[in-house]
């Protein structure tokens, strides 16, 4: 054996400091329910119920769009695309009861206040998380998270930055010069037909079924609702209603580049009806037949 | 037959608290493959203290895999490869011959290095803590089966009370969050008939105290591989419920009070 050098072998552990103090101080309660919004289980619940409500925007701004695909329609006697048909429904919502728009506003508003309370939670919950992690010298080994929930601060920021642009683009026309408030298909054609635009498009589509896969995953979690036939079909609902928005929204950049939508070369500020008589709606979608039904109409009108 | 092994360890090495630490390479020569990950520790240790040196400090305690003192990080995960084992429980016949370990402390910033391997979890007590305590009826002895508990409840129960507390999954969280801890603790007393007096003001302050030292779920998961009593997320689903109805019932309680 061995003769065994003398070592000090009493530890010099000093009592510790740190861990018994809280990282942070609990707040002055608000009154309820603000209160919820004051810990980090209520700011899940609110991520989690604007983020339904986010999604169920986006799917139906999705099929909305599709209407792009229908092109040209009659309506009211004259013809026009079904695309600019129904912005003008969204702005006549409740029109009996509320003046032209103001239940559009209302619904804005709506998204506006839903898409703040998912930034500042997300804000907050960020700084809170930051705070109380540290990072391993060596590397991690990750084994149950996935690109998708990783890449969740990321793939909202880019597209965030893509909503403005959307907006701005398609909402407000400040993008372009040819910008025609109403005219909405020309206005999207106009835009995407722009490679550069339609790869942003798509690249931050792709980002936000990313983001919406983790999310619409975590949302059942989040609002506490967890049965084993739920969990069972988690996986498949978040990849679903993902991959729905991703086929849907990736399509309209994609046909309109390949030429597959209905589009006009002449001044867009000329009426539909117009352009018809001018023989410059393009119909390189449709077969000939429609384009002649449109052209008969807009004679016998 | 048992074999042995020769490793390359790089361990984590820090004075204390305050000190900087760093990795420091050691060669673990001879290891039998029956040994558990901490006996190779030992050997290793064993070694230094021969030479003069100072052994290396690491957490532990029963040895068999149910008191959670032992816990770090190896090669990247939580308690290592295995699955659903405490460091303690992890055999070097899992490891090859010449291969290099990397070993580190847990991380967060709720749990600060105490010196080497060893870090301080006493935010865990304090969440513990702060559940307080179960209304027990005093006087004679119930009887054993006084309370009907449905079999399903029972058995929720046990899985929840299976949580070791080493703190493994705050290691393996990217958030360094406590909500798998936190929630097996409450769901190990919301989901029995004695629990139920204190659920909502249970709930209230072990999440309140929770979230004073911790981050916040984001469900990557991690925490449920890293565990090695394999306690589930649905947990985390239930306290999230509970938390909320907790902010309405003690209100409502609260009210009754004035």
């Amino acid at each position: 054996m061995n003769k065994r050098k003398a070592v000090n072998l009493t530890s010099t552990v000093s009592p510790q400091k740190s861990g018994h103090k809280p990282l942070r101080e609990t707040k002055k309660e608000l009154p309820f329910p603000l209160n919820l919004y004051q810990s980090a289980v209520g700011k899940k619940w609110v991520m989690a119920i604007t983020g339904l409500m986010l999604v169920g925007f986006v799917i139906g701004h999705m099929v909305g769009n599709l209407k792009m695909y229908l092109g040209v329609l009659e309506h009211d006697g004259s013809a026009a695309y079904d695309m600019d048909i129904y912005a003008e429904f969204l702005r006549n919502l409740l029109v009996p009861i509320l003046p032209e728009g103001v239940f559009l506003w209302i619904l804005r508003g709506g998204l506006l206040t839903a898409v703040i309370l998912h930034i500042h939670s997300f804000y907050s919950l960020t700084r809170l998380n930051i705070a109380s992690g540290r990072s391993y010298e060596s590397k991690q080994d990750w084994l149950a998270s996935n690109f998708a929930s990783r890449s969740m601060r990321y793939s909202g920021i880019i597209v965030l930055a893509y909503i403005i642009f959307h907006i701005l683009d398609l909402t407000v026309g400040a993008t372009s010069d040819e910008f025609v408030h109403g005219a909405v298909q020309s206005n999207v054609v106009n835009s995407l037909s722009n490679p550069v635009i339609a790869g942003f498009y798509i690249v931050a589509n792709i980002l936000l079924c990313v983001h919406i896969f983790h999310g619409i995953f975590s949302v059942f979690q989040s609002l506490g609702v967890n049965n084993p036939n739920i969990n069972r079909m988690k996986r498949g609902i978040a990849t679903a209603v993902s991959g729905l928005i991703l086929v849907g929204n990736v399509s309209f950049p994609v046909a309109i580049l390949a030429g597959a939508v209905e589009y006009n070369e002449c001044d867009p500020k000329l009426s539909v009806a117009e352009q018809v008589e001018e023989n410059c709606v393009n119909s390189s979608g449709h077969d000939s037949d429609s384009d002649d039904d449109s052209h008969s109409e807009s004679e016998g009108y | 037959m048992s074999q042995t092994l020769n490793l390359t360890l790089k361990v984590w090495r820090q004075e204390g608290p305050d000190a900087d630490g760093s990795f420091e390479t050691y060669k673990a020569k001879n290891i039998p493959d029956d040994a558990s990950f901490l006996e190779m520790l030992d050997v290793v240790n064993e070694d230094l203290i021969d030479n003069g040196r100072t052994p290396i400090e690491f957490p532990h305690d029963c040895r068999e895999g149910i008191c959670g003192t032992c816990g770090v990080m190896i090669n990247g995960r939580a308690h290592g490869q295995e699955k659903g084992t405490a460091t303690c429980q992890l055999h070097m016949r899992k490891f090859s011959d010449g291969d290099t370990i990397v070993i580190e402390p847990w991380r967060a910033a709720a749990f600060p290095v105490v010196k080497d391997l060893v870090v301080d979890r006493s935010p865990l007590d304090k969440i513990i803590e702060a559940g307080g305590y179960v209304t027990a009826p005093t006087g004679t002895a119930a009887d054993a089966n006084d309370t009907r508990i449905p079999k399903e409840a029972a058995d929720s129960s046990m899985d929840a009370a299976a949580c070791i507390g080493c703190g493994a999954c705050v290691a393996a969280c990217p958030n360094s969050a406590a909500q798998l801890f936190t929630s097996a603790k409450l769901w190990h007393l919301n989901s029995l008939p004695q629990g139920q007096p204190e659920r909502y003001k249970r709930t209230e302050a072990m999440v309140e105290t929770m979230e004073q030292f911790f981050g916040a779920c984001t469900n990557h998961g991690e925490c449920y591989e890293a565990c090695p009593k394999e306690i589930t997320l649905d947990f985390i689903g239930y306290m999230n419920r509970d938390y909320i109805k907790s902010k309405v019932k003690n209100r409502k309680l609260a009210g009754q009070q004035s």
